[in-house]
């Protein structure tokens, strides 16, 4: 393949992924409200299309059309910037995740990845820790002490949790002896996924990426009761839109990433024995990687009306004392199986 | 006084939490597949029951004549003066008969009273609570609006009769 093929499949790769997202993380907004309904004995928004489908539409035309004020003491160009980065970092971690396997297309060996870097759970790493970044700028250029405060709590609950979950995947990488996400996929086939054989592993870096996309029980920041709205009270319209997308584009990557790490990816345990045909194969590949995503996120919204939000000592306490020697009390059990029972 | 200090300590199965974290998992579940006690309005109509205080209406038995004699007790005893009673004479058994019937519906407050006070059975609440209009002078109900026939209002005059 020459460097225009290569470039204009990427480009359309490109295409299909931002798009995709974005449709996504809009319909995840009436998913979670669905779901959110239904666990409290109610239904949700059913007026707007069939069983209210259209209502993600109606809610970014009502976004748009909302004056987009910014406060007096607020700084300009970080006001601005904050939201701008937050939605940077979630859409373009989502391009080393695969979805399934390579496909030949048109002549074409295609991967189902938008960049197969070699490296690319340290890519996902390095980006996760610059979101903290957006919440940072965003709680401080509000100029408002309640957005100063969520913003700083925020900022530092992220940065506990990512030690926790950079250990987590540091057992992962060593049972899988490569950082490139297909190779990790590829070391958990058939059944023996890494949820079971690093089950410690799989339990820190869960919490870990429920507190890393600020989501409940960890969700102090923008709490409404105890902040205010947090990082986010002085935003209107389109930030403040920017920001919702981001928290729920960074919990579809999140997912992927669980899928990805420990859930065994794309595999569907004797898949192989059936004796399929290889698109068929291939179809039920994606629509197993979709259907594990999609229930981890519905885990995400489960979870969210089923459990009480920390405190932040206790958040904190536990990021600290209780996540990070589990992830290293993991690291040690990889590190024994990996000597002794794998080989 | 001594104050005894209460604590009270989390099991061990309790305290790594985990297995809590579960327990409430599977409580949200439970509820999110009951079935749902919303009622779809305009679709699916509450039907209330016959001891609900609906809009005060004028009963008409079966000859299409109504049962108001005009005394005038119910505008007397309205507390928020929405009733506006006119008597004349007429020729049947009952001697009078209200030539002008008005409640301002802006005014009713739905307590029941006209209802209670009347001595023939003739203005009760109805089971209607769908009200809607454009304007002041809608909302004036005459009796061409107030009279509704009697086979609709048999359950609250059982429950008049049975209850108050």
């Amino acid at each position: 393949m020459n460097i225009w093929e290569i470039i204009v499949i990427t480009l359309i790769k490109i295409l299909i992924v931002f798009t995709l997202l974005l449709l996504t993380v809009s319909y995840l907004v009436y998913f979670e409200r669905k779901i959110s309904a239904w666990a409290q004995n109610r239904i949700g928004p059913n007026r707007t299309g069939w069983k209210g489908a259209l209502q993600p539409f109606a809610d970014v035309g009502k976004l748009l059309l909302k004056e987009d004020i910014v406060p007096v003491n607020a700084s300009k160009v970080v006001h601005t910037l904050a939201p701008v980065i937050a939605l940077f970092v979630a859409f373009t971690t989502f391009a080393v995740i695969p979805i399934g396997p390579d496909i030949k297309l048109f002549g074409y060996n295609i991967q189902l990845v938008a960049a197969d870097v070699n490296i690319g759970i340290l890519y996902v790493l390095a980006l996760t820790s610059l979101g903290v970044y957006a919440i940072t700028f965003a709680g401080w250029s509000s100029g408002s002490k309640y957005s100063l405060l969520g913003g700083i709590r925020s900022s530092a609950q992220m940065i506990s949790y990512e030690i926790s979950m950079g250990f987590s995947v540091a057992g992962v990488l060593l049972l899988a002896g490569s950082l490139r996400p297909y190779d990790i996929v590829y070391s958990q086939s058939g059944w023996l996924w890494n949820a079971i054989i690093q089950p410690i592993g799989f339990i820190t870096f869960f919490v870990s990426a429920f507190a890393e996309t600020n989501r409940l029980p960890f969700d102090l920041p923008e709490a409404e009761p105890e902040l205010v709205g947090g990082y986010h009270t002085e935003y209107s319209s389109m930030k403040f839109a920017s920001f919702f997308l981001a928290e729920y584009a960074n919990m579809i990557i999140s997912g992927a990433l669980i899928v990805t790490l420990y859930l065994g990816g794309w595999h569907f345990p004797w898949l192989e024995s059936f004796g399929l045909a290889p698109w068929l194969v291939v179809t039920i590949q994606i629509l197993t990687f979709i259907f594990k995503l999609a229930f981890i996120l519905f885990f995400f919204m489960w979870v969210r009306w089923s459990i009480p939000r920390f405190r932040y000592d206790q958040l904190m306490n536990l990021g600290w004392k209780v996540m990070f020697p589990l992830s290293l009390l993991n690291l040690v059990w990889v590190a024994i199986v990996v000597m002794y029972i794998k080989p | 006084m001594a104050v005894k200090k209460r604590t009270k300590d989390l099991t061990f199965w309790q305290k790594i939490y985990l297995p809590e974290i579960a327990k409430g998992l599977a409580l949200t579940f439970k509820n999110m597949v009951k079935p749902k006690y919303t009622i779809e309005y305009p679709e699916d109509k509450f039907i209330p029951p016959p001891s609900y205080r609906g809009r005060p209406v004028l009963v008409m038995e079966a000859d299409g004549e109504e049962r108001c004699v005009a005394c005038g007790l119910c505008a007397r005893v309205c507390p928020s003066l929405a009733i506006e009673v006119q008597a004349s004479e007429t020729e049947k058994e009952k001697e009078r008969y209200p030539v002008k019937f008005e409640i301002n519906m802006l005014r009713c407050i739905f307590c029941g009273f006209c209802e209670e006070v009347c001595p023939e059975e003739a203005i009760v609440m109805s089971k209607d609570y769908e009200l809607a209009f454009t304007s002041r002078e809608e909302a004036i109900y005459g009796k061409d609006k107030l009279l509704t026939p009697i086979d609709q209002l048999n359950d609250r005059i059982e429950f008049l009769r049975k209850y108050k």
